[in-house]
């Protein structure tokens, strides 16, 4: 064959035109697996499904380790609506006891657009919510003849007892702005909302996990990814013990019913709080699953606020309960001593102000003046500290001594318990006379404060803590209502003991005086033989009837408990406030009523107070 | 067997094995490991291997004479095969290329490309064969367009352009350079004109695409009688009418009264034919004569390709035509493919994600991953490297051919020789070019690595008919 050279020299156009084309794909390679980073987070979101391990909630109990709340395991029907093609409708609506009709109308429901703006028919739509195990029991067997369908575990809260609302508190769906707090949470997580729920989320909540799962092109799940090996377990959260002694808040509840109030009960010892009941209350368990936000707002709408917890979110003139603490300012101020006696003619008289008493022997001293609730006696305290110009130099400085006591005492401000909502209070300083007044002001303008009336409030767990402040003659332990967590540590303020100003020689003349209110004073209804209760009671003036309220504690020496009553227009202390207050600590003391304290209770119990009368 | 070219088996046996692991990876199953059953892809295209290294060993026995004998015979026995497939055909996935026998349906398209090769090395190795004669041109383009055409016939539009490689052996044969540069620049113009077509110039009346094909026409014109005469003036004139009159519609049209302006650029490009075949009469010069055709055939190509475009092609097609020109985003439509492609390529990395351990193939995110997109299991398991690597095999392979072919001592080795590698040429560059994005989504397999018994046994005939005749040159 002759050779055509000038032909043969296209062998190079053809090798150099695949040498460039080998040349721009092996650039292009280069682009696309060097070069550019995101084909491989394509790739992963393509590939990867990520899902999320839900911890179990931390359970919560008693402090005599009584369950409280804890986890129920609801079922959700779901299916994929692609999937479930060709199911037996029938034998579906029998499996899952449900008719033909609530059949079909579930499935217009689910792809109507406009009711469930996230339908997709290639992603699962939830059939049924929170059904039982039982109630899904029978369907979850056959699920293998329902393709497409899927039963999905979830956990709801659930409360052994109809009782403790307020302070247990409840999880609900997440809010944008929790999920901007927190980038823990997601769309759809559970988060605490009011109470133990919300003041402990972190505990509660545990640690989420992942799993990741492959799925291919049309999202079906192929499997673990690796076996699982870079799947993140969940971490269960902590069990929560609490201070709380459920069948005393049980007790309490009844008592309050069908009144509005409160009643706060501490451990003088440790601050742990024994009971916090808030009246009206309601049963916890309305507040689970998906019936929350309907029985929310019929509770928020309740003129008489439900859902307040009056005990921590209720600011009240607190009435006598507060002489007690007048009593120690003056007898560590020197204002007075143990012997110290001021007159009372029916009431504090002088220049042209009366403060009324009821009757009593008079003059007296601070013993019979705390244990007949003397108005007199601490107007007189009170005129002579503010006036006592050579101790102080001024009213505003004498203002300002009186003002520190108070705060020791754990008043005007959040005591810091550990729950969300505290109000503080209020204690007046010398500024806010001076404003008031426009600084022309003395102890007589200002002596109603002195009986715990005027300017002065405070909450029921403030009064309840001056109560245990007294029982531990000085100090007191910041009050709280989680006493354990399981695998934690509660946080140190609640361990640490908080010294008021006053010595604990004056204590002793106080609890004295107190224990003595008991035996023949006010509270003589609260006298239980060989308990040695302490007892001070309170007639707030309030715009409508007065409040009933009282402190106290017991027994007198090496004290348990340290209780506070509050019931709104309650009339006088011992109306509502002692025998409460009485059959709280008798509870607390002996672990049940006697007979008649039982008849007390039921009688109580039964009592109604009409507040439709009162301006609210 | 001594004299056989064992570096080129070498490299077979290398594409082989690579092609059988990617079918492992691609046709993987996780938990179903089952590589040498026969009821799993890759055992059932390990047994395609084995058979095909019989025949191949069987066709390297045989008396090479027996192709030259037979190839006519050959091509028309499979002609008539080709004719009739498609009336055999139950049609799966809107093809009728497949036919069934017994419990394997074997694909004749993929044999028809050996037997054309033979025919037309068989036509154009006759002594008194030339590509300036007429009537052999004819006739060898006709032996390439007849399977074309059949295998339009059975839907297999993917097919049939593999056909278009044997111009490349054509060229190699004599054919003019002119035409292969003429099919080559009418693919570049239709890819312009059809990627452009819907975009406007300033003015809102003149498609981009037409406007800027036109100029593209006219520019080469020039370039081409700047270099086939000497005179400057033509060329000047050519450019000046073009660009000229160009500039005085484009201005016209933006900033008087908005018109087409491609519908002027037709009559000045009209024109510049006109002025072209004046010139060629006056200076007679041959040369002037095929540029005014080149300029009158690039111009009635422009006009033709969007009648074509729209009349001509499967619907399927112009959306993956469309798809690749950019023009069509969805990725989850017909963009899918080859954007799944690309993730799986791209989340490779350089050395990959090892054997069995990618994701995207293994889930089923590519389509036809172990078939069409096979490259993808490549280029996600093995990375960069293993991706260059199999590029650089079959750059070497294909450069040993055209070393053997030129080596041939017979011209019918060497069409045959040349037919086979512009083969592997074209597969090479549309498979993977598609899968990389670069060309339009033609559904052709990878030789030796695509899943398969019909294509990897076209292939290895193709191969093995060459070495043989390579051995007894």
């Amino acid at each position: 064959m002759k050779r055509n050279y000038r032909l043969e020299k296209r062998k190079y156009v053809i090798a150099i035109s695949l040498i460039i084309v080998v040349a721009i794909y092996i650039a292009r390679l280069f682009m696309l697996q060097i070069v550019s980073d995101d084909y491989k987070k394509y790739a992963d979101s393509n590939a990867f499904l990520h899902r999320t391990q839900y911890p179990s909630r931390g359970v919560i109990y008693d402090r005599d380790g009584r369950l409280m709340v804890y986890n129920q395991t609801a079922y959700d029907v779901t299916f994929v609506p692609t999937e479930a093609k060709g199911v037996d409708t029938l034998n579906l609506c029998r499996s899952l006891g449900i008719t033909r009709e609530f059949f079909n109308k579930r499935m217009k429901e689910i792809s109507n657009r406009r009711l469930n703006p996230g339908y997709s028919p290639y992603t699962n739509q939830t059939f049924m919510t929170q059904l039982s195990a039982e109630e899904c029991g029978m369907f979850q067997e056959k699920l293998f003849e329902f393709p497409g369908f899927h039963v999905q575990r979830r956990t709801i809260r659930q409360y052994m007892q109809p009782t403790s609302a307020h302070i247990l508190g409840d999880i609900g769906e997440v809010s944008p702005r929790d999920i901007k707090k927190d980038p823990y949470y997601v769309q759809g997580d559970y988060i605490g909302k009011v109470g133990v729920e919300a003041s402990y989320e972190e505990e509660l909540r545990g640690q989420k996990g992942e799993e990741i799962l492959l799925r291919d092109a049309r999202g079906r799940l192929k499997g673990r990814y690796k076996g699982g090996k870079y799947d993140i377990p969940s971490t269960p959260g902590h069990n929560l013990t609490l201070g709380i002694d459920m069948r005393l808040q049980m007790l309490a509840e009844r008592l309050l019913q069908n009144k509005v109030g409160s009643v706060v009960a501490i451990e003088p010892s440790t601050g742990e709080i024994l009971c916090m009941v808030s009246a009206p209350t309601f049963d916890p368990r309305m507040m689970v699953g998906r019936q929350r936000g309907s029985k929310h707002i019929q509770l928020a709408r309740d003129p008489l606020k439900p859902l307040l917890n009056r005990s921590i979110m209720g600011v009240y003139p607190p009435g006598s309960t507060f002489k007690p603490t007048q009593a120690l300012i003056f007898l560590q101020e020197g204002i007075i001593n143990k012997a110290t006696p001021y007159p009372c003619s029916r009431g504090f008289i002088h220049a042209g102000l009366r403060v009324g008493c009821h009757g009593h022997p008079a003059p007296l001293p601070i013993i019979p003046a705390l244990a007949t609730s003397c108005n007199s006696f601490f107007c007189w305290g009170l005129y002579h500290m503010i006036g006592a110009r050579r101790k102080y130099g001024s009213v505003q400085n004498a203002m300002s001594t009186w003002r520190d006591y108070m705060v020791s005492m754990g008043y005007g401000y959040k005591l810091g318990v550990d729950l969300p909502g505290e109000k503080r209070g209020m204690i007046p300083n010398a500024e806010y006379y001076d404003k008031a007044y426009r600084g022309s002001w003395n102890g007589l303008t200002i002596i109603s404060i002195s009986i715990g009336q005027g300017e002065v409030t405070a909450t029921p767990l403030q009064i309840a803590n001056l109560g245990a402040t007294i029982a531990n003659r000085g100090w007191y332990i910041t009050p709280h209502i989680v006493k354990e967590i399981e695998g934690g540590q509660i946080k140190p303020i609640y361990s640490q003991k908080k010294h008021t100003m006053v010595d604990k020689a004056n204590y002793e003349i106080v609890a004295e005086g107190m224990r003595q209110a008991v035996v023949g004073g006010t509270c003589r209804r609260a006298e239980i033989a060989g308990l040695d209760l302490c007892g001070k009671t309170g007639t707030a003036q309030n715009r409508g009837r007065d409040h009933s309220a009282f402190m106290g504690f017991g027994p007198k020496d090496n004290p348990k408990i340290a209780v506070a009553v509050y019931v709104e227009n309650g009339g006088w202390g011992a109306t509502y406030g002692v025998p409460i207050g009485k059959l709280i600590m008798e509870k607390y003391l002996t672990g049940e009523l006697s007979p008649e304290s039982q008849a007390l209770a039921k009688e109580i119990q039964n009592r109604k107070i009409n507040y439709g009368i009162y301006k609210r | 067997m001594r004299s056989v070219d064992w570096t080129t088996i070498i490299i077979y046996l290398l594409l082989l094995a690579a092609g059988w692991l990617s079918v492992c990876g691609a046709s993987y199953e996780y938990g179903q490991p089952d590589f040498f059953s026969f009821n799993s892809r890759a055992g059932k295209q390990l047994v395609w291997i084995n058979l095909s290294l019989v025949l191949g060993f069987v066709i390297l026995k045989l008396d090479e004479k027996i192709y030259d004998w037979l190839a006519y015979i050959f091509y028309a026995f499979m002609m008539l095969v080709l004719f009739v497939t498609p009336f055999m055909s139950d049609g799966i996935k809107g093809s009728y290329s497949w036919i069934k026998l017994g419990s394997v349906s074997i694909q004749p398209a993929e044999f028809a490309k050996f037997v054309t090769a033979l025919a037309l090395a068989k036509f154009i190795s006759r002594p008194s064969f030339t590509m300036r004669n007429a009537r052999d041109a004819i006739i060898s383009t006709s032996l390439i367009l007849l399977p074309m055409l059949l295998i339009i016939m059975q839907r297999e539009t993917g097919s049939a352009l593999v056909y278009s490689a044997f111009f490349l052996m054509l060229y190699r044969e004599g054919m003019s350079g002119f035409i292969l540069f003429s099919g080559i620049i009418s693919v570049v113009y239709f890819v312009i004109g059809i990627r452009f077509a819907e975009v406007m110039m300033p003015d809102g009346a003149t498609p981009v695409g037409e406007y800027a094909v036109l100029l593209l026409i006219a520019a080469i014109t020039a370039f081409f009688l700047n270099i086939y005469q000497k005179k400057k003036w033509p060329v000047f004139t050519v450019l000046g009418i073009n660009i000229g009159g160009a500039a005085l519609m484009t201005a016209w049209s933006t900033y008087v009264s908005p018109f087409d302006v491609s519908h002027g650029l037709y009559i000045v490009a009209g024109l510049t034919t006109l002025f072209l075949i004046w010139l060629w009469l006056k200076e007679r010069i041959g040369s002037i004569f095929y540029i005014s055709l080149f300029t009158l055939g690039s111009v009635l190509f422009l006009y033709s390709a969007d009648y074509a475009f729209e009349r001509i092609l499967e619907p399927h097609q112009k959306v993956r035509i469309n798809v690749v020109l950019g023009l069509e985003d969805d990725p989850s439509g017909a963009g899918y493919n080859v954007n799944q492609s690309k993730i799986a390529i791209g989340s490779g990395g350089f050395a990959g994600k090892g054997f069995l351990a990618g994701t995207q193939t293994k889930l089923k995110y590519v389509p036809e991953q172990d078939t069409d997109f096979i490259f993808c299991t490549i280029g996600e398991e093995q990375g960069f490297l293993g991706s260059v690597a199999v590029l650089i095999l079959f750059t070497i392979l294909i450069l040993r051919l055209i070393y053997l072919s030129e080596r041939q001592r017979s011209r019918f080795a060497r069409v045959y020789g040349y037919s086979v590698l512009s083969i592997f040429f074209f597969h090479l560059f549309i498979n993977i070019g598609m899968v990389l994005g670069l060309t339009p989504v033609i559904g052709i397999p990878l030789p030796f690595f695509s899943y398969g018994g019909s294509s990897l046994w076209g292939f290895s005939i193709l191969l093995f008919i060459f070495l043989r005749l390579d051995a007894s040159r």
